[in-house]
């Protein structure tokens, strides 16, 4: 193992992201409502750039209290999407979020000083 | 603990390249050596509607040119389309992204661009389809499809298909005016680039209509394929009751096929038509296997039905060509390998990529099943393919 330089913290605004090239392995660190994430940069689908795509809250039917239907929102659970075919993973978890038994993998992300590291 | 160099980069939303969006693929192709044998997509796209300012100058009919050029600004007016996304929202970054590419070959833009994802991928050979002009079969006026469809396969023939000899194309069939049919055959069947003719799924005219027969046995005298393309149409009156896209979408894709197939069997067109080689895209592989078995069980009860068959339904559809994408991946394999067996894949499974389509499928959905052998994921991707559209079997790609 060993800890690759992902940016100085200052650089890395919340909702920002890098995509990290550690030896062989893509990692896609993302700064998302003051914590750090890290995952693989490889798709559980078919291999796409899963961290590149765009984030978006999940998407929510609306029910009423005797089942009916009302609409839809957004949720409060962030989503960043596989650009490819639009897989979309929970950034707090790394869980492809329509099979969480499907997950990224995930990776150590740590703060020395105001440079971000992330453990591969 | 090590502190080794590592590479950062932001993501970039403001700029775009197939190269770079592809480059996942482009490893993949190299880690598995597809620079190695043939590969041919039977089944990707172009935006055509991005050169309909020079597809519309082929429009013979004066009034129509006229009409279809002042339209062609407007997502409406001269021609109809579909509602459906898709970009989903957004989350497929391609479709906007494609209008800053800047295509590495300095042909037609519509030729660069569809070689540098054909590199990327792997891919030899790619077999051009429309996109917009999918929904066409919808068009309330016959003579606007024929008018439309004679100009785009001029167009292709003459802009695309003539200068690069890796892009070929299933030209498409006004279907629904079979005189228009039958002189696309006549006109383009020559022509380089063209191995075949593919109808638009969605449309209410019956294939067994005695009007195409001839044009079936022109396309059957010129050996090339006569393809059914999916498509789905929100507007037909069973897909009308679905309120989201993924349901007319995963329905519309299958459902047309299959009633075009059923017809196709029933009516004894291969019995009528014993050399013509059909081909069925994009409807996945489930549909055929269940079809199969449904009309077996059906018609060992109702020969009466069915007096031209001599041989049951699911016997003429194992000689029929299918397109892969886009593949069911059932969590067990063991379905997918029955299905396989069931449509005799190893000769009549031709890999697609619908490529750059929101569903695409790359090489290494054939390449990375468990329970192919080389030499049958070779015919899949590409060796199948190259004899049926008589293609030389040396790999001509750049993997970059």
């Amino acid at each position: 193992m060993a800890e690759w330089f992902v940016a100085r913290a200052s650089d890395l605004k919340d909702g920002d992201r890098r995509i990290v090239t550690a030896g062989k392995r893509e990692i896609g660190v993302f700064h998302k409502d003051g914590a750090y994430h890290a995952y693989s940069n490889t798709c559980l689908h078919q291999g796409g750039p899963a961290c590149e795509g765009v984030m978006i809250n999940n998407v929510v039917d609306i029910l009423n209290p005797d089942r009916t239907y009302e609409g839809q929102k957004f949720g409060d659970e962030t989503h960043f999407v596989c650009p490819w075919h639009g897989w979309e993973y929970d950034i707090k978890t790394g869980e492809m979020v329509g099979d969480r038994k499907q997950k990224l993998r995930k990776y150590e992300v740590v703060k020395r000083g105001d440079d971000i590291y992330v453990v591969a | 603990m090590d502190m080794p160099r590592s590479d950062v980069r932001p993501v970039d939303f403001d700029s775009f390249s197939t190269p770079k969006h592809l480059e996942h693929a482009a490893q993949q192709a190299h880690a598995r050596n597809y620079q190695d044998f043939l590969i041919v997509d039977v089944d990707s796209h172009h935006y055509e509607n991005e050169s309909y300012a020079e597809v519309f100058e082929y429009i013979e009919n004066p009034i129509m040119r006229r009409d279809a050029i002042d339209s062609g600004g407007r997502s409406t007016g001269f021609l109809n389309t579909q509602v459906g996304g898709q970009s989903m929202a957004g989350r497929i970054v391609r479709n906007k992204g494609r209008k800053l590419d800047k295509p590495r070959v300095s042909k037609h833009r519509d030729i660069g661009m569809t070689l540098d994802w054909m590199d990327s991928m792997g891919v030899d050979y790619a077999c051009l389809f429309p996109t917009p002009m999918l929904f066409l079969s919808a068009h309330p006026v016959p003579e606007v499809e024929a008018a439309m469809a004679q100009a785009y396969n001029r167009w292709l023939c003459e802009r695309i298909l003539a200068h690069e000899p890796r892009i070929v194309s299933m030209l498409y069939l006004p279907f629904n005016d079979p005189d228009a049919a039958y002189k696309t055959v006549k006109e383009f069947g020559d022509k380089k680039g063209v191995v075949g003719f593919m109808v638009t799924s969605p449309r209410y005219k019956s294939v067994h209509d005695n009007t195409f027969m001839r044009t079936y046995r022109l396309i059957e005298e010129q050996g090339k394929v006569l393809s059914f393309h999916a498509a789905y149409n929100w507007d037909d009156r069973a897909l009308a009751m679905c309120n989201r896209f993924i349901a007319a979408h995963a329905l519309g894709f299958m459902w047309f096929n299959m009633v075009h197939m059923t017809n196709w069997v029933v009516n004894g067109l291969p019995e009528r038509f014993p050399k013509l080689k059909v081909m069925w895209i994009e409807s996945g592989l489930t549909w055929a296997y269940s079809l199969m078995q449904r009309l077996d069980h059906s018609y060992l009860m109702r020969t009466s039905d069915c007096p031209q068959l001599k041989r049951k339904p699911s016997e003429y559809m194992r000689e029929m060509y299918y397109s892969t994408q886009p593949m069911e991946m059932p969590e067990d394999k063991t379905l997918l390998e029955a299905t396989f067996k069931q449509i005799k894949a190893d000769t009549q499974l031709l890999w697609s990529s619908d490529y750059p389509h929101w569903d695409f499928d790359l090489p290494s959905t054939i390449y990375d099943l468990p329970f192919l052998d080389e030499k049958s994921k070779r015919n899949i991707l590409g060796g199948t393919a190259a004899k049926l559209f008589n293609l030389d079997s040396k790999p001509v790609k750049k993997i970059p």
